[in-house]
């Protein structure tokens, strides 16, 4: 099957016109929905059913900047299934020292009471994560894109390492958003945020296997 | 052209057929014989036979065991999720494997079966109208019904006999039967709050193209919560109003399975009532006394504010998983019965700042849009074209009973998601998996939907076997699942224990028994209307003699007896004619009570309700007679 680029005729790039995209979608959705392949063979239904599963997939992986370079790293790896992803949430080496302190307040927020003092911090921490986080998309969608798209093909394998590096970053700028937000009981909107880094495991005996190990793709596309 | 499909609304209190008039392109709601376009949902088991619809209605408060309402808020769900509300209901539901059961009737049937009961009803109106076979509908469901409510409903399709084509979701069809003239471009939110499911969706319509950008509400929220809220604020009320009374005869009205029925027509009925009016009077006979309230507008909105309040998250909710703020919303519709009342409108109003579309009928626009529907799966509309979306997230159980998401909520359907999995044991054929659909973190806390064994892998070492398991969400918003061990390019066989649901084997036994205790023939539905009726009567004078029988001469209240024992006798036969007779003879035989009741009720000394039932029970009576108050 076509990959999700192909699906809407264009080539490997991150720069993607919204308003074409929605259009091409549209046109692509009146050929293939299953509604108008109603009185056809079952042969040909099951066909507009998979083309159609297809379509909307590929439109959910490239409206969004975010999922878009995700699916991207997924397509040059060479994996059609969200398995065995790489992009393990990884720490950024210039936060660690910071990251370390968070951790231990978190520790310790979970053991026990949380009082105002700590609870400010954290808070003012979490702010302060979500700034960062917020700071690293705009480095994906934008520069870090745009070197992807400008990047001749000896250069592309850098410009692909950047992405994900970046990606992984935010990963976990995300996980740790979400225990802070967990921690001061703020979990009430969390349940809805869409974020489902936090969630993934590592399949097991008893339960079927994951290929690859670490399960999952990461950030699921942010809305 | 295909052959024809009606669209059907499935809803928890009315059930509506409706197609599309080719002439005029436009939806319209099929009546039944006698003009009426709402079919309750509402089955009654008699000894006699089945009857749904009007005549189940009126056998509510007489047959509380046997009769069923609301069945909708019990498809696809288990004893669990339920336990909570059942006490409420007069019938007894039964714990069975996975989906609930009934007692009634002397028999048990399941929550689709009822369903059934009233798709085949809507079936048999809409062949009438035709004077042809009807095998073809399209049935909504609330947006946020999860698989297991879906599968369910379609199971109810295939006992009646009808072949579902299509489920949509209820809100997105309303934004059909609005967009086909009445709305403009641009991103609409439909607020749904029906007799017992609320859903919200938010839409962009744009050159004939409904996307749904996101949908979420609450599957057992809606109009029947509110009468229970007042219901049960009432009977508080009449105990401690008349607490004496009470004690002296040793009532228990909680327990009292008629009275609980009654109360909670009469609870609904004034619920309507203050929709329109600032305030209502409250009439309900009791053993020996009436119980009298006035209740205000703001009495009412006091107790319905938490659940209004309850809808608010939700589109909450769907706003921001749509990117969206309030005021970034275009345009507002409600549908739903619920959407009637005036402190929904203003919550609804505040929250988007604008005031709602609610020129379509919102008892029957759902319906108009499953029509719409219906027509674009014949091909006779091609420019109109619904996008929804799935409103649950769908995942597989991994270690810890975490759930690992495959297909994200708000996913545009039809959606295809890919996994690999492998053996964790040397040799191992066998890999099962847990589905759930829900958006919380831990399996435990989401829906379970089924399980599934992947048979047949050829025996390798651990992690060896590569197999690829495709989940498939159809048009219908229902799963599909495949699976392949890529190395052999074997598929891999897959055993589907729907977790709440009927296998296909149950299904198959419920459209044969559905045959066996096919619904009560024409001949049978008038025999059981006409006892219904006689029995109305026979009530309402049982009561009134307890009432007003000392104000009597011994001689009238002879003939009155002498009247209610030869309908009693007459009730048992199976002659319609003779109970006819004995009712209307007992209908004269009362006049003079009724006056005496009326009376009375004018003096105060008994309740201006007992003495309009009175009236009204007279079947039929004279145009006359209800102007002599």
């Amino acid at each position: 099957m076509s990959d999700f680029f192909e699906v809407f005729g264009l080539r490997r790039t991150l720069a993607i016109d919204g308003a074409a995209l929605q259009r091409r979608f549209y046109e692509l959705s009146r050929q293939w929905h299953p509604d108008f392949h109603q009185a056809a063979s079952a042969e040909a239904q099951a066909r507009a059913l998979q083309e159609s599963a297809h379509v909307n997939a590929a439109y959910r992986a490239l409206r969004d900047p975010l999922a878009r370079v995700e699916y991207l790293i997924r397509l040059e790896a060479g994996r059609a299934t969200k398995e065995g992803a790489t992009l393990k949430p990884k720490a950024p080496p210039a936060l660690l020292a910071e990251m370390f302190e968070i951790q231990e307040a978190l520790e310790e927020a979970k053991a026990g009471a949380l009082d105002e003092a700590a609870r400010a911090t954290l808070s003012a921490q979490r702010d302060a994560l979500q700034a960062r986080m917020s700071e690293t998309e705009v480095q994906i969608t934008g520069p870090l894109s745009q070197a992807w798209d400008a990047a001749a093909p000896t250069a592309r394998p850098a410009a692909l390492k950047a992405l994900e590096e970046a990606l992984a970053t935010r990963a976990y700028l995300r996980t740790v958003i979400d225990d802070l937000a967990n921690v001061l009981e703020e979990a009430g909107d969390n349940e809805t945020s869409g974020s489902e880094s936090s969630r993934d495991a590592t399949a097991s005996p008893g339960r079927p296997e994951r290929v690859g190990g670490m399960g999952g793709h990461i950030g699921a596309p942010h809305q | 052209m295909m052959s024809r499909i009606v669209g059907i609304d499935l809803g928890t209190t009315n059930s509506l057929v409706a197609y599309v008039d080719e002439r005029t392109g436009l939806p319209v709601v099929i009546p039944d014989g006698e003009g009426r376009r709402l079919l309750p949902s509402i089955v009654g088991f008699t000894p006699d036979g089945i009857v749904v619809g009007e005549a189940a209605r009126r056998q509510l408060a007489r047959r509380p065991a046997d009769t069923v309402y609301s069945v909708k808020r019990l498809m696809g769900r288990g004893w669990e999720d339920l336990k909570d509300e059942l006490r409420y209901f007069p019938f007894k539901v039964l714990a069975g494997e996975g989906v609930v059961k009934l007692a009634v009737g002397g028999r048990e049937v399941t929550p689709p079966e009822v369903s059934a009961i009233v798709l085949r009803a809507l079936k048999e109106r809409a062949e009438a109208h035709f004077g042809e076979p009807i095998e073809q509908a399209v049935v909504t469901v609330p947006a946020y019904f999860n698989d297991s409510q879906r599968q369910a409903t379609k199971d109810a399709g295939r006992i009646a006999g009808l072949d579902v084509v299509r489920i949509v979701n209820e809100p997105t069809a309303a934004s059909l039967a609005y967009g086909l003239h009445r709305l403009g471009q641009g991103v609409i939110a439909v607020y749904d709050l029906g007799g017992g499911t609320f859903d919200v969706s938010i839409l962009r319509v744009k050159d004939g193209i409904f996307e749904v950008l996101a949908t979420n509400g609450d599957t057992h929220l809606g109009g029947d919560d509110f009468d229970r809220v007042l219901m049960l604020w009432l009977l508080e009320d009449i105990q401690a109003r008349h607490h004496a009374q009470l004690d002296r005869d040793c009532i228990d009205l909680a327990r009292d399975n008629e009275f609980m029925q009654e109360l909670r027509l009469a609870a609904e009925a004034a619920k309507i009532r203050l929709s329109t009016e600032e305030r209502t009077t409250l009439t309900l006979p009791l053993a020996g006394f009436t119980y009298h309230r006035v209740i205000t507008r703001a009495e009412i909105e006091r107790l319905l504010e938490p659940l209004v309040a309850r809808t608010l998250g939700p589109c909450r909710k769907a706003l921001a998983d749509a990117g969206l703020t309030p005021a970034e919303i275009d345009q507002v519709v409600l549908v739903g019965g619920s959407t009637r009342v005036p402190l929904v409108r203003k919550r609804v109003q505040e929250l988007f700042a604008k005031t709602p579309h609610s020129q379509l009928n919102p008892d029957e626009v759902v319906a108009l849009g499953a029509a719409v529907q219906a027509q674009i799966l014949a091909g006779g509309i091609k420019d109109m074209l619904l996008l929804d979306v799935t409103p649950l997230s769908l995942g597989i159980e991994t270690l810890g009973g975490i759930v690992s998401v495959l297909i994200p909520r708000n996913t545009t359907i039809p959606t295809s998601a890919r996994e690999m999995y492998t053996t964790s044991v040397d040799g191992q054929t066998v890999v099962d998996m847990h589905v759930v659909q829900g958006e919380r973190e831990l399996v435990k806390d989401n829906r379970s939907l089924a399980r599934f064994e992947l048979r047949g892998i050829d025996p390798m070492p651990a992690g060896m076997p590569k197999i690829e398991v495709t989940f498939l969400i159809d048009a219908n918003g229902i799963l599909q699942v495949q699976a392949r061990e890529q190395r052999t390019g074997k598929a891999a066989s897959i055993e589907v224990k729907p977790t709440y649901g009927l296998t296909d084997a149950d299904v198959e036994r419920m459209v044969e028994d559905s045959f066996t205790y096919a619904e009560a023939d024409v001949e049978t539905r008038l025999l059981i209307e006409t006892r219904n009726e006689a029995d109305t009567v026979l009530t309402h004078v049982g009561r009134a003699l307890r009432q007003a029988g000392p104000l009597l001469e011994a001689g009238e209240r002879q003939t009155i007896e002498r009247a209610v024992a030869a309908l009693r006798e007459a009730r048992e036969g199976k002659d319609r004619d003779a109970i006819r007779e004995r009712t209307t003879d007992l209908n004269h035989a009362t006049e003079h009570l009724a006056e005496v009741m009326m009376d009375a009720a004018l003096k105060g000394a008994l309740g201006t309700r007992r003495a309009n039932e009175i009236m009204t029970s007279k079947a039929e009576a004279p145009p006359s007679s209800g102007d002599r108050r």
